[in-house]
């Protein structure tokens, strides 16, 4: 029996099951949904093949290009704000200081929630006349606590609720490879006479490298198709101010019921979606594995 | 040896999954068995009712019904996909008008007309008004299974005493109180617009009001341009006017119903005013048991509009939910039976109104004079009574692809995001 060394590609039976779930419950459902993006169908009945005329309405949907709108901007508005706050609270919790264990545990305490007690519970504390905002409201110029009801503010609320959701999570894997980088680095750094803040910058940031690439990938596709907070807390609202795409399809499917369309705004998710991802990734060099650890 | 063992187990573990999967999908549909399914909303009260009900049709029927009951959100979704398959219902339970007609266009309702013909009693015992919410095509297809819930103005009495001003009859004197209440800084009127279907109470009151009940008639028959009608234009600009006003105060749109904000405004008298559904009663009942028994919840109907061509007394609301027969069920005759013999009897009305609803049957009067909120339960039931029509809600009597639509238009209208103009242009492509 021989063993695999690293240098050996692994056989086709180790990909075997991941292969098999990642076909059966990503690709086939993808083809799926082509095939109906070219019908029309209510849930009802069968569904009867119109060719690309749910493409053709793509276009001229107001929705559509809002909502792509919003999308995109919720997700720069998540990576900008998730990224360099994880990548500190991160770097600062794999350190060793007093009070380090007891403030990382309250942070990751958001983790622990379901989204829809996340979105439920802010829903609540925003609400205009019995919630924070009604307090809060006349100090920060919003005397009548209209947050979400806000058709520019509704959008930062959510960034906001993603971003005190997920920060644990990528602080996480910041946390972890920071604990990673050799000491001998800031060793070496420090006899150099290296401020702190040239020790985060030129080495800890360099080094996490490879996770901040990661991180942003999950971010970005994260929220892309992102949807269980938006609709639990806005519905898209107030009118269509953050109907993001994911949201505008799921009404157009389990709504609307238009599920041949729904499919098309489906694809056309799944098209942004990765094609994003695959872009981060050539442009960053991911793709290319190399380590970036010391000695290895 | 190593990695042997870990492909054995990792093998293993997707076989195992493999078969939970392969197992888990097709087990057997209800409906095939020897019981009829009956499909309704998760509602205590009245699923108690159903299920006694049932109880008294199985001691007699051949076959014997089954109660399975749904939370509201996904019900509709559920049912949906459920029928035309082999999981349908036998017996299912929807809103009527544009809801139902979708499972009558795809074939799936049985056409109930000839069985309201051989049972007069039973046809006549409801409502005309309600009963032909779910007339489709001349066709009789839903039998009414709950209490008429139509809109009503809702006001606090103690704070319309303060400001020495009696609730509105027109829509001049409901302006007239806006002004008033704003002065006195209370807000006038409470509009949860965080949903939809708050505005569109408004927004259909007004068309209503103004140009009669043939105006939203014309939306659902499709003629065109029905919604750029100068009274469907004018009651968006009535809309945008209350609006602009102040009449909803300015942080509307983040009220939320579900949450019970808007009928506390209501009843800390925060607000003045507040237009919703006679089911807000309950509600109030529940969460603010001290303001009913202070007796200041007052109710009057929409102010009637000078010079409007609407019937003052027309109403529009939720004329009742249904029942109707899936045509893919092999027991439709003993679902019908089931219908006829318990949908119209003493026992499952009188326990609709000790449930605190009002009954879409004529002659109840006696009994709801001794039930809970007699004076409610009576003012709801003669507004319904003597209605010359009652509109369903426009967004369970439209499309769901049209009433969608109608609901984000109709936010963006009170936003000021979009002019009456840009809403019946939009509105068209569904007609």
């Amino acid at each position: 029996m021989r063993t695999a060394t690293p240098a050996e590609r692994p056989g086709f039976a180790w990909a075997a099951p991941a292969l098999l779930f990642f076909g059966l419950f990503g690709l086939a459902p993808v083809v799926v949904v082509v095939y109906l993006s070219l019908t029309a169908w209510n849930g009802l009945g069968s569904p009867q093949w119109v060719g690309l005329d749910n493409w053709r309405a793509l276009p001229g949907d107001r929705d559509v290009g809002r909502g792509l709108a919003v999308t995109l901007t919720l997700t720069a508005l998540c990576w900008a704000t998730q990224t360099p706050l994880a990548l500190a609270f991160g770097t600062w919790a794999a350190g060793h200081q007093r009070a380090r264990a007891v403030a990382s545990a309250v942070f990751f305490l958001p983790l622990l929630l379901s989204t829809a007690a996340i979105a439920l519970i802010w829903k609540a504390l925003l609400d205009p006349n019995f919630g924070l905002p009604s307090q809060v409201g006349p100090w920060i110029g919003l005397p009548d606590g209209n947050v979400l009801g806000n058709s520019s503010l509704a959008l930062y609320a959510i960034v906001l609720i993603l971003l005190w959701q997920f920060l644990p999570f990528h602080m996480l894997l910041y946390q972890a490879a920071a604990r990673q980088i050799p000491r001998s680095l800031y060793e070496a750094a420090e006899l150099d006479g290296a401020s702190p803040f040239r020790r985060f910058w030129h080495i800890t940031v360099p080094q996490l490298r490879h996770t901040v690439i990661a991180s942003s990938v999950l971010i970005l596709v994260g929220s892309m198709t992102y949807f269980e907070t938006v609709l639990l807390l806005t519905n898209g609202g107030p009118g269509n101010a953050t109907r993001i795409l994911p949201l505008h399809m799921y009404n157009q499917g389990f709504i609307a019921f238009e599920m041949g369309y729904a499919s098309a705004i489906a694809v056309l998710l799944v098209v942004i979606g990765t094609g994003l991802s695959l872009l981060v990734v050539r442009v960053t060099g991911y793709a290319r594995m190399t380590s970036q650890r010391e000695g290895m | 040896m190593r990695s042997t063992h870990r492909i054995r187990v990792i093998g293993g573990t997707s076989l195992a999954l493999a078969m939970l999967l392969a197992t888990g999908c097709g087990t057997t549909g209800p409906g095939d068995g020897d019981a009829f399914q009956v499909w309704a909303l998760e509602d205590a009260a009245v699923n108690e009712l159903v299920e006694a009900g049932i109880e008294s049709y199985n001691a007699s029927g051949d076959v014997p019904a089954e109660l399975v009951t749904y939370v509201n959100d996904s019900y509709k979704q559920r049912l949906q996909v459920a029928l035309g398959s082999p999981n349908a219902p036998d017996v299912f339970f929807n809103w009527g008008g544009g809801n139902l007609s979708q499972y009558v266009d795809a074939g799936q309702a049985v056409d109930l007309t000839d069985d309201l013909e051989a049972h007069p009693d039973f046809r006549d015992a409801f409502l005309p008004s309600v009963l032909d919410v779910a007339r489709i095509d001349d066709a009789h297809y839903g039998v009414p299974i709950l209490g008429v819930q139509p809109v009503v103005l809702f006001h606090n009495r103690a704070v319309f005493e303060e400001a020495g001003i009696e609730p509105p009859e027109t829509y001049d004197e409901l302006l007239d109180a806006v002004d008033t209440f704003q002065e006195r800084g209370v807000t006038p009127i409470t509009l949860p617009g965080a949903q939809g279907w708050t505005q569109l109470m408004w927004f259909s009151y007004l068309v209503e009001r103004v140009g009669g009940a043939e105006k939203f008639q014309a939306v659902i028959d499709g003629e065109a341009d029905a919604w750029s009608d100068p009274a469907v234009v004018e009651a968006m600009e009535m809309c945008q006017d209350l609006t602009e006003r102040g009449a909803f105060g300015t942080n509307f749109s983040s009220i939320d119903y579900d949450n019970g904000s808007a009928s506390a405004l209501l009843a800390t008298g925060e607000s003045a005013m507040f237009l919703m559904g006679t089911w807000d009663i309950a509600r109030q009942q529940q969460d603010s048991p001290d303001f009913m028994a202070s007796g200041d919840l007052g109710y009057t109907a929409f102010p009637a509009v000078e010079g409007g061509e609407g019937e003052p007394g027309a109403i529009v609301g939720n004329p009742s939910n249904y029942f109707s027969v899936n045509a893919d069920s092999p027991h439709t005759e003993a679902a019908v039976d089931f219908l006829v013999e318990t949908f119209a009897s003493d026992e499952y009305v009188d326990g609709l109104i000790e449930a605190g609803q009002v009954p879409a049957v004529v002659g109840v009067e006696d009994r709801l004079r001794e039930s809970e909120h007699a004076d409610f339960a009576t003012f709801t039931h003669q507004l319904v009574s003597e209605a010359p029509s009652f509109t369903q809600s426009w967004d369970q009597a439209l499309s769901p692809s049209a009433s969608q639509a109608l609901l984000t238009n109709l936010q963006l209208l009170f936003l000021g995001d979009i002019t009456p103009e840009e809403f019946s242009q939009d509105m068209e492509q569904y007609l």
